[in-house]
Order: structure tokens, then sequence, then C-alpha cells
């Protein structure tokens, strides 16, 4: 593993990434927009599994709530789950080629929309429209170049 | 939680004005490169408008006079007037498909949870969490939010909720006879006690009713211009009314109302 990359490029690019979470798009670019801190939070993951963990992604995903005023804890959960299974399964991840990774990406999104769902409809019984679950899509055909960036970044 | 919330957003808050700085970047170099006769022109109309609002004021201190006066007879308690805080939005997306926005004043202005805000037109909505350097704010027409409304007309009292979408508000609480047409305007009615009595709220535009079912379907259009405004004002009501006003309190009004006498 690369030594020169410490905590601090990390916390930096998640910040990034929450920067562009939130960032105002216009209609139906807002409703695509991913969710890019988990997927950086998996490549760091997948990248430097003993530095980047589940306490890292609950961490960052209570920093996400209080960021977009959510329910708190939620992201938290999410986030955490996700990781872990990633932690679980990064040496097999590491070998698989991108578009498998993509598919595995996939079900990662899918499972954290899918326990977000869950949790709003606790809260409150309400129809969220389909467009919900776009950002899944939007934030799979985003791996690859999250990937690109994050390792240029990493290796830099 | 919510002490761990203001703590971590001591870390957040700093992000989202981080993201809002390509707009304000934005607004400050074409404010910079207005044109002297633009300017000018913007100037003019300013004025004038101003004026129409002095001499629209001058009248609304008699004519408040004459309230509280009124209200002393019929021995009804008077609301005092509200302060406000002008707050500006910070257009950062936080969740799509909910009605809240954020503004850039909190805890350490004075805001708290339930106040409500207004802007030039209507209402807005209501705070619906303050944290220290910034608030969110929840809009009349989420679907987790009614406000207490009255036909200003007739003085209907119903209740409006919010659909989702930011130009309808729905009024599901009213009988298929209800007296009520398109173009009333609703008044909050100030029950509830969150929101001042007497703010527009919305026009009504659509009044369907169904006679298989009890209530009618009506849709009224939100006064406020929800996704236009950029200054929003934050109020503080004075909750306490004044219990009712005495002989004392209606001489002085009187003598401040003909000084001459």
């Amino acid at each position: 593993m690369n030594k020169a990359c410490g905590l601090g490029r990390i916390i930096l690019t998640i910040a990034l990434t929450m920067c562009l979470r939130v960032a105002p798009l216009p209609g139906i670019i807002a409703a695509l927009n991913p969710d890019w801190v988990l997927l950086a939070l998996i490549y760091w993951t997948l990248a430097l599994p003993e530095r980047v963990g589940i306490f890292h992604a609950w961490t960052f995903g209570l920093l996400t709530d209080v960021l977009t005023g959510r329910l708190f804890g939620q992201y938290a959960l999410a986030y955490s789950l996700v990781i872990y299974i990633c932690l679980k399964l990064h040496r097999r991840l590491r070998q698989f080629p991108i578009v498998q990774q993509g598919l595995f990406i996939f079900f990662c999104l899918l499972l954290s929309q899918l326990l977000l769902f869950w949790i709003k409809n606790i809260q409150h019984p309400s129809q969220l429209p389909l467009s919900f679950w776009l950002p899944v899509f939007t934030g799979t055909l985003c791996w690859p170049l999250v990937y690109t960036v994050l390792r240029f970044i990493r290796l830099a | 939680m919510d002490p761990v919330r203001t703590t971590l957003s001591f870390f957040i808050d700093p992000l989202k004005y981080l993201v809002d700085l390509p707009r304000v970047l934005g607004e400050h170099a074409a404010d910079s490169v207005t044109s002297y006769s633009a300017l000018k022109k913007e100037n003019k109309r300013l004025r004038e408008e101003q004026l129409i609002h002095q001499i629209r004021l001058l009248k609304f201190a008699s004519l408040e006079k004459e309230n509280i006066r009124l209200r002393a007879l019929l021995e009804n308690s008077f609301k005092l007037g509200e302060q406000v805080l002008i707050a500006e939005l910070i257009s950062i997306n936080m969740a799509p498909y909910e009605n809240i926005v954020l503004v850039n004043k909190g805890t350490r202005f004075g805001v708290h949870p339930k106040q409500p805000v207004l802007d030039a037109n209507g209402v807005v909505g209501q705070v619906f969490r303050a944290l220290p350097f910034s608030s969110e704010i929840m809009l009349i027409t989420d679907p987790n939010h009614a406000i207490p409304v009255q036909v200003n007309r007739n003085g209907l009292l119903t209740i409006a909720v919010g659909s989702g979408k930011l130009n309808q508000l729905n009024l599901p609480f009213l009988p298929n006879n209800a007296d009520i047409r398109p173009g009333d305007l609703l008044i909050t009615s100030g029950l509830g006690g969150t929101f001042p009595q007497g703010y527009p709220v919305g026009i009504v535009d659509d009044f369907t009713p169904q006679p298989k079912r009890s209530f009618a379907l009506i849709t009224a259009t939100p006064k406020a211009m929800l996704d236009r405004n950029r200054e929003l004002m934050i109020v503080w009501s004075n909750s306490k009314p004044v219990p009712l006003i005495s002989k004392q309190t209606m001489i002085e009004t009187e003598t401040a109302a003909h000084p001459d006498e």
C-alpha cells in the first residue's frame, strides 16, 4: 500500500463528494444525482481496507445526515452496512473486472437506497416517486469515473 | 440527539456555504457589471414603490388604531405586532422529494423551530430545524405540512395541506356545499398558534364537488413565490395576546390617534 496516502486525502475527497451530493442542480438532473459519498466510501474501503472501515462509514454517514437534514442515523446505518459487506468481500472484488465490479456496486447502492426507503416509510408512509430509484442506476454508471479519479488521487 | 446534530453541524455548515459560493460569486460579478442606466431605472422604480407603500402605511396606521379601539369595545384581546429577521436562501439541494429549504440564519440569531417564515407576498413555511449557522425551513407545500387557514371573504375555517408540488396546496376537509369559489383569498387563521393571524397564504384556483364522497376536491396556489424568492422573513410573533385592553390604554390610543384634541 501507498504510505503517502494519508487520512487527509481521504477526508478531503469525501468532503468534495458531500459538496457534490447537495449541489444545486436543475430539475431532472437533481433526481439523477447519485450518492457520491457512498461511492467514494466504497472505493476507499476496497483500496485501503486496513485504513477505512465501518467506523468511517458510520461517521461520514452521520455527517451526511446532518448535511441533508434527514432522520439522525439513517445514512450512518445504510453506509455502515454496505461498507461491512465491501470489507468482507474486498479481496474478491479487487480481482473482478470493472463490469462485474459495477454489478456489485449496483447491489450495494440498491441496498442502501432500500434501507433509506424503509426508514422513510416507517416515519410516514408517503408515496415516493419512481425516480427515487434512479440514483442507483446513475451511481452504477458513475462508478468507473469515481474509480479512475480516486485511483489517480490515491497514487498521485 | 439534537446536541449531537448541532455539534456536527459546526463541521458541516462550512460545506453548505462552500456549495453556495459559486452562486454568491456569480451574483457579485453580475452586480459589479450592472450598467449605470439599469441601476438608475431600478432606483426610480424602487422609489415609486416605496412612495406607494408609504401612502398605504399611512392608512394602515389609522386602521390599526381603529381596530384596537373597536376590539376594546368588543372586550376582545388584541395581538401585538411582529418582529422580523431577513434571511437569505442557501441554494443547496438537500432532498429532492421534500420541500425543505435552507437559509443562512440560525440559532446564533435567535431562530428557533416552529417560527413562521414569510416573504413579500405571503406565508412561505415554518422553521423546521434550527442549527447554529443555518436553519431548515419546511415550505407550506411539503406533503407533511398543514396550515390552518381562513377564507378572507367569509371567514370559513379550514386546513391547507401541502401537495408536494411547489405551486399547489390542497384543501381536503371542506364539504361539497362549502361556500368557497375560485379566486378566494386564503389567509392564516391564527389557530394552532404557529402562524400569526391574517397573512395571505394562497388563492383558490379549483373547486370540484365530489357527489359520491363527503369532501370536495379543492386546490389553491400559494401566494408566496416559493421557487423564486431569495430573501425570506423569519417572524417572531408576540404569542401572548394582551388579555383585555383597559380603559387607560383605550384613552391613550385615542389621544395618540388625535394628539391635537
